[in-house]
């Protein structure tokens, strides 16, 4: 392995307490040192280090999406792990954590360790999502404990709820007993059949089933009694892509309460409202739905308070032709992995005035945390080499067609993006490099 | 930033809806009653009027042998019928395409079935679609003047006009009077599925820009709370009989059994709260004019009595669709020869009144 210096940048590590200028010397894959300007400079020269000049430029651990549906094995035609993780890359995702609902259902050892070989070709870590029960079916659970060993990082029905009960509370307590987080992707679907968007006078005046905040929020109090009930076991319960003032709230309320429970948000949640929908754009079709403003102005709250541990993609792709179809019947699902960075700076950033520590906080550290993940998110000596330099300044046009992924499902095509990522590596592999002037090279 | 485009700066309520993407629908589609100006209204009325009254040989020149194709998902009687009638009104040929024997059945999208229209010629697809919002994706694809002849729950924006029509004539009103005030001091309830119903929707979002008040009534499984937030003008009434006390038109839907996903209506306590029949008409509203979009289930919404007595309109109703979806059809093909003649008549004939 070579190593490289990145010299001169803005280091924002928040895991290290770090956000100053520094120097940072890569070296086999692991974060060989963090020190003030000129300090690496002889350890880098013995090594023959690649020498990357950052100045101006942010310095920080990798990016890490714990949501995202990479749809290998069996959907290729959408997206490939080559190609969702070469999004990822120039995203500035060093890893991404893959949902099971692919085809066969991740449920098994085998996909498990099929979707993390070199053979994918990956340019960021994967780390498999297993199904929390049999087929995603929520009649039987799968086998916790040899997921685990097989490199799976939590356990989730997600494009469905663990529906019933009695085997929500085996799933808690029988991965709390491997380790492992339960992922539940909260919509109580005996109240959404035949929706397709949030329901209310929008809804109401297009003609469209919509889903009701409570679909959500009581699958998750639902979730959150189940854990009270388990308490003294190590449950973690984790909400993915909450959208719902009310499903919040429940969360604020359980975690005064002393119970282990997390969540993220997408940023589609907190950017957007159910208005994107405008005359049936199917690209605002995703599930949880955009909501109102009152619920959308929430996310953001709890991402401004800490209340919201993490942001999280759920990056969804879909052939252009499955989209290309009655607002009814195209999927659920935006892509997100190329825009997030640009999107969160816009508008946590620059209009909020969130720190680019915080940050980074919720895009890395506290993902890497929420799942485990040990040696990333962080940028501590002997960590893994997964670092992303982008340019917290530079304002750029994000366009769906220059895209890495497959898929062009996003509602954010032709907007303005505050900050550019300018390289981006992968256990000290460089997997994401822009060309001079900072833009995407033409090939990729 | 650059200016125009809608950023993350404004908060997203200030941000418009999201453009329709990148495909442009046809100006000369009718998707909904919303994309109307009161002066398209206005057009349409006066244009159906004048083609009423051409000479049918002549008529029959103005869209000679233009191909207009038809492409019903759903059954129809009425709609269907009136727009093939009022395409040959105009001389056009026509092609009616059904999902039952098309290659709709071997699972041919939408958007290309409406694009082997486009190149068999068609240069106005008339759309009947189960799915909400449909039209705009084959406007979208196909880039063709799209007729919105029902989608979905969504709207069913000629039916609206047609209405329009009906009550203006019923009331004997000017149908050249300034558009806001078409309807003034006119109060129409409509009753019954309104959840379901397209027709329910486009009368709603259309009457009260000229002037009418609109009464929604049902129970709340078919009349969310929400729908008065459909527009300004719209009230909810719960009690039929309060509601036709305050109305000149009293229009009656069917529940859609098709569309009920799951909810359950004793049918025995809506016939007795919601049913029209003579005795609760002559109480209630015994001048009003009775309208009904149909199909009319006799005996649950509607008596025979009433919906064959003498303040029925409802084969008015029907007999009015022709001509507003003849003028449909000729603003879709030629918006240019259309309007024009239409407007120097109306001022002739404004001036000859005054003389």
């Amino acid at each position: 392995m070579s190593a490289i210096l990145i010299r001169g940048g803005h280091v924002v590590d928040p895991s290290a307490g770090v956000d100053a200028k520094r120097d940072l010397l890569l070296k086999d894959n692991r974060v060989a040192g963090i020190e003030p300007a000129g300090k690496l400079n002889a350890a880098a020269k013995q090594e023959g280090a690649e020498i990357v000049d950052a100045g101006g430029l942010v310095v920080a651990p990798g990016l890490i999406d714990i949501h995202v549906h990479l749809r290998e094995p069996g959907q290729g035609y959408k997206e490939t792990i080559a190609t969702g993780t070469a999004a990822a890359a120039a995203g500035g995702f060093t890893t991404v954590c893959a949902m099971p609902n692919t085809v066969p259902v991740n449920d098994s050892v085998e996909t498990t360790r099929w979707m993390q070989s070199a053979e994918r070709n990956p340019s960021a870590r994967v780390f498999p999502i297993a199904s929390a029960t049999r087929g995603s079916m929520g009649e039987a659970l799968t086998e916790y404990g040899s997921l685990k060993a097989a490199g799976a990082v939590a356990v989730s029905d997600d494009g469905k709820p663990i529906l019933g009960e009695a085997i929500m509370h085996q799933a808690l307590a029988a991965a709390a007993r491997a380790g492992l987080p339960v992922i539940q992707h909260a919509e109580d679907t005996r109240m959404t059949g035949g929706c397709s968007m949030n329901a209310g006078a929008l809804a109401f005046r297009l003609g469209l089933r919509g889903m009701p905040v409570a679909a959500e929020s009581s699958l998750v109090e639902r979730d959150l009694r189940l854990l009270a009930e388990l308490k003294g076991g190590r449950a973690h319960l984790h909400i993915a892509h909450l959208s719902t003032a009310a499903a919040l709230d429940a969360v604020r309320k359980a975690r005064r309460n002393g119970l282990h429970v997390t969540c993220e948000v997408a940023p589609h949640h907190f950017i957007l409202t159910e208005n994107a929908v405008g005359e049936y754009n199917t690209n605002a079709k995703m599930n949880p739905p955009l909501r109102a403003e009152s619920d959308r102005r929430a996310m953001l709250e709890g991402l401004l308070d800490g209340s919201i541990d993490c942001i999280a993609t759920d990056h969804a792709p879909h052939a252009a032709h499955e989209k290309q179809q009655e607002f009814e019947r195209a999927p659920n699902g935006i892509t997100g992995l190329e825009s997030a960075l640009g999107l969160t700076l816009e508008l946590l950033h620059r209009k909020h005035k969130v720190s680019l520590s915080r940050l980074i906080t919720l895009l890395s550290t506290q993902p890497a945390n929420l799942l485990n993940l040990r040696g990333r998110g962080t940028l501590a000596a002997g960590a893994c080499a997964d670092v992303v330099i982008f340019d917290p300044k530079a304002e750029w046009t994000f366009r769906a067609a220059a895209t890495r992924s497959k898929a062009t499902n996003t509602p954010f095509d032709g907007w303005t993006m505050l900050g550019r990522v300018r390289m981006t590596i992968c256990e000290g592999r460089v997997v994401y490099r822009a060309d001079a002037e900072g833009n995407r090279p033409a090939n990729g | 930033m650059t200016p125009g485009k809608a950023t993350i700066l404004e908060p997203p309520s200030a941000v418009p809806p999201a453009p329709t993407p990148a495909a442009e629908t046809c100006s000369r589609s009718l998707l909904s009653v919303t994309a109307l100006s009161l002066n398209d209204v206005s057009a349409i009325l006066s244009l159906a009027t004048q083609l009423e009254a051409e000479e049918p040989v002549a008529r029959a020149t103005r869209l000679a042998r233009r191909r207009i194709a038809l492409l019903f998902y759903e059954s129809s009687t009425r709609t269907r019928t009136s727009f093939e009638l009022a395409a040959k009104g105009l001389g056009a040929d026509t092609a009616l395409i059904s999902s039952q024997s098309s290659s709709i059945e071997k699972g041919e999208s939408l958007k290309d079935t409406g694009i082997t229209l486009r190149a068999l010629g068609a240069e106005c697809i008339i759309l009947r679609h189960l799915s909400s919002g449909a039209p705009y994706l084959l406007a979208q694809a196909t880039g063709l003047p799209v007729l919105n002849a029902g989608d979905g729950m969504h709207e069913h924006p000629s039916q609206a006009l047609l209405d329009l029509r009906t009550i203006l004539r019923a009331l004997g009103r000017p149908e050249d009077a300034p558009g806001e005030t078409l309807l003034n001091g006119i109060t129409v309830s409509i009753t019954g599925d309104i959840l379901h119903s397209r027709v329910a929707r486009s009368n709603a979002l259309l009457l009260p820009r000229l002037g009418a008040q609109v009464i929604l009534c049902g129970p709340p499984a078919l009349l969310p709370e929400v729908a008065r937030e459909l527009g300004p003008g719209i009230a909810i009434e719960r009690d039929f009989d309060r509601a036709l006390k305050q109305s000149q038109i009293v229009m009656m839907l069917r529940i859609q059994k098709e569309r009920l996903a799951g909810v359950h209506i004793d049918l025995d306590e809506y016939t007795t709260r919601y049913q029209l029949h003579r005795e609760r008409l002559r109480a209630g509203a015994p001048q009003a004019v009775v309208m009904h979009p149909g199909p009319m289930i006799r005996g649950l919404e509607i008596t025979s009595e009433v919906a064959d007595g003498p303040q029925s309109v409802i084969a008015e109703q029907v007999r009015h669709g022709v001509p507003i979806r003849m003028a449909l059809i000729q603003r879709a093909l030629e918006p240019a020869a259309g309007p024009r003649k239409v407007r120097a008549q109306a001022g002739a004939k404004k001036r000859g009144g005054a003389a």
